[in-house]
């Protein structure tokens, strides 16, 4: 049974012009001690996953189970009994911290709330988090405008793991932290995954960042996910079209590869997230596309080897392997058939 | 053949009420036609700061030029008056900004914009000038010119506007086009096309393009050359291909260990501590607190730039001496 189980997840906003799909439909599983990454453009529902799980924003439609409790329906008391099992990071340490409140305050804050322990275990268990994240302990007494946006994400991660989550949410924790900084980040966030058991969901527009932290990585267009495999399988085969087309846009940091792969430069721009193309989501943009996908909209379908993919033109032959289209063929579609790893 | 631009020890300093800013110091790098030369650093490098300042648009209060030269042709551009300098805006330096959002005015339509830009700099009636626009649209390859004339920024998507900013700044065909992240606001997808677009009117034009960026990834892609930032200083410049293949300063080797790579299980490395206050500058290098490498000299000289080949210039003692130990020539 996985920590987190999501199914059929829907979200959607009324706007005055009209409902946003911001999640429509969205199947995932955790589980315990697994880091799960979550990449997409802009809009394309990642960080409203993000919250519905927490249920910061309310899910129209679907199920949550967290460990084994389904939250869906909870009302609020019963609910921050199961809250505590769940946390997220945000990216922007600079308004996600009470400018007011001291950092000792804000860390201890989520064990009040919880009415965890006494005053001095609490200040205790404060200290130990201080360490735990690499603050100083003179930390207690300041204010988080006296600190650097890196020092800043780490007292937010010491909120998030104060009342030992099982899950981490993270959303695009890393991104808005220079380089030298998010490298400091990402270490600290899988010290702590290995040493306190947590799983995170990792959701972040940043490939490679994903490719380095998680086991296991969705891909979502436009309100669904379009591709989930396990990391390795994922960027040795990526299937769906846009997968690809992702991967084929994020920098690479060799100049002579850079210059020389073929360019993959997607049709178009995201289309609105309030009127989503029928069928296949990405037909306006995909280079594949044939009348099939402006019509019918393609499940996500299990395939072998833990990869699951939502698009008509990935097929699995007879013979185990499995057909899908390449970026070897530019203009025309062309069913390359490629045997799958075992 | 001259440098189309050369920026000789320039030195932008910011008065706040906290101190001086160091914001710039000495600065000194050339640019040819037909290159695009990358600014690499992190925030607060000052690589935005040299851009404002090499545009004559540093704030003032608080930021000053105390010092340098930018010599275009044989112009000093710091010894300009404002109304000299308005000539050389947009016509011989144009730029391009992070923000596509707040750079362009909600209230008027792209079209009227980018007439706007061509008349302050072209003498060409209304109707020319409006077909110029139509034409620089589609040189930035936004579908349907003419319909998107009309359209007001917000119904752009983030990419669209930025191709706008684009065509503004292309105006004018101008030598020089500095474009500051102009593509850290866009999705991957979206920075590809820009990235792509940008690429291929620099060889049209034939234009120098300063490229300014904290993203090492997006110089691979696009620059000749790289001048890597820190505190305010230039620490090393190289072309592009060995900047990846072998950086020298520590800084430049700490920056690239710390991005995550394909394939690449280990922890990354970091590099420690957080990056220093332009206000109160230790004596020394400003890298030395976080530098694996550092010396006792270190942390009491500021270490020149050194050249190293013909191509290559580093500002480490640890860097010099390595290079001298492998028998390379180094010119201080």
């Amino acid at each position: 049974m996985a920590l987190l189980s999501i199914r059929d997840l829907m979200a959607h906003f009324e706007t005055p012009r009209g409902t946003v799909y911001a999640v429509d439909g969205v199947n995932l599983d955790i589980g315990s001690g697994e880091t799960v990454g979550l990449v997409g453009e802009s809009g394309c529902g990642k960080s409203t996953l993000g919250k519905a799980i927490l249920r910061l924003i309310e899910p129209n439609f679907g199920s949550i189970v967290l460990d084994s409790v389904d939250i869906t329906h909870l009302k609020r008391r019963q609910l921050a009994r199961h809250r505590h099992k769940v946390q997220m990071i945000f990216q922007d340490p600079y308004a996600s911290l009470n400018p007011r409140a001291t950092v000792g305050r804000i860390i201890e804050e989520p064990l009040m709330v919880n009415g965890w322990g006494s005053d001095r275990e609490r200040k205790e268990r404060v200290a130990w988090l201080l360490e735990k994240v690499g603050l100083p302990t003179d930390s207690l007494k300041r204010h988080p405008h006296e600190y650097s946006g890196g020092q800043r994400q780490r007292i937010g991660i010491a909120r998030a793991i104060a009342l030992n989550p099982k899950i981490v949410i993270c959303d695009e924790a890393v991104s808005a932290l220079d380089v030298s900084i998010r490298a400091q980040i990402i270490n600290l966030l899988t010290d702590l995954r290995d040493e306190l058991g947590l799983s995170y969901l990792f959701i972040s527009h940043d490939l490679s960042v994903v490719e380095h932290i998680a086991d296991r990585v969705c891909v979502m267009y436009l309100g669904k996910i379009v591709e989930i495999a396990e990391r390795e399988r994922l960027w040795a085969m990526p299937l769906h079209p846009y997968t690809q087309i992702l991967m084929a846009a994020v920098p690479v940091l060799d100049p002579k590869i850079a210059r020389e792969r073929k360019k993959i430069i997607p049709r178009d721009e995201l289309p609105s997230p309030l009127n989503p193309p029928g069928g296949c989501r990405f037909h306006t943009r995909c280079p594949y596309a044939q009348p099939k996908c402006r019509d019918e909209e393609p499940p996500l379908r299990p395939l072998q080897g833990r990869q699951s993919v939502a698009c008509h033109l990935v097929t699995e032959q007879a013979d185990g392997s499995i057909a899908y289209p390449t970026m070897a063929a530019e203009a025309a579609p062309k069913n390359d058939v490629r045997g799958a790893p075992a | 053949m001259s440098p189309l631009l050369q920026v000789c020890d320039l030195t932008t300093h910011l008065f706040t009420v906290e101190g001086v800013v160091k914001a710039v110091e000495g600065l000194s790098f050339d640019l040819d036609a037909d290159e695009t030369l990358a600014l690499v650093g992190e925030s607060g490098c000052g690589k935005s700061m040299t851009a404002l300042s090499l545009m004559g648009l540093v704030p003032d209060p608080p930021g000053r030029i105390v010092g340098g030269q930018v010599l275009l042709g044989d112009r000093d551009l710091l010894q300009l008056s404002e109304h000299e300098m308005q000539k050389i805006r947009g016509n011989e330096i144009a730029m391009v900004f992070q923000e596509p959002m707040t750079s362009l005015n909600p209230v008027f339509t792209v079209g009227d914009q980018i007439v706007e830009s061509v008349l302050t700099h072209r003498q060409v009636s209304r109707r020319q000038a409006r077909e110029r626009a139509v034409e620089l649209l589609d040189l930035v390859r936004i579908p349907d010119p003419r319909g998107r004339f009309d359209d007001y920024p917000h119904r752009l998507s983030g990419g669209m506007r930025q191709r706008v900013m684009i065509a503004m700044a292309l105006a004018c065909d101008p030598d020089v086009l500095i474009a500051d992240e102009p593509t850290t606001a866009l999705d991957v997808t979206i920075q590809a096309q820009v990235l792509d677009l940008l690429g291929e009117l620099q060889g049209e034009f034939g234009m120098g393009v300063i490229l300014i960026t904290h993203d090492l990834g997006v110089v691979a892609g696009i620059a000749d050359r790289v001048v890597v930032m820190y505190a305010g200083r230039k620490v090393e410049e190289a072309p592009v291909d060995d900047i990846f293949a072998s950086p020298l300063h520590p800084y430049t080797q700490g920056l690239l260990g710390s991005m995550p790579r394909p394939g690449l299980e280990e922890r990354l490395r970091e590099i420690p501590g957080v990056i220093p206050s332009l206000i109160d500058m230790t004596p020394g290098c400003s890298f030395a607190p976080r530098c694996a490498k550092a010396m006792a000299r270190c942390r009491e000289e500021q270490p020149d730039h050194a050249t190293i080949g013909d191509a290559r210039v580093v500002a480490c003692f640890a860097a010099e001496e390595e290079v001298a130990g492998r028998g390379l020539a180094v010119d201080t």
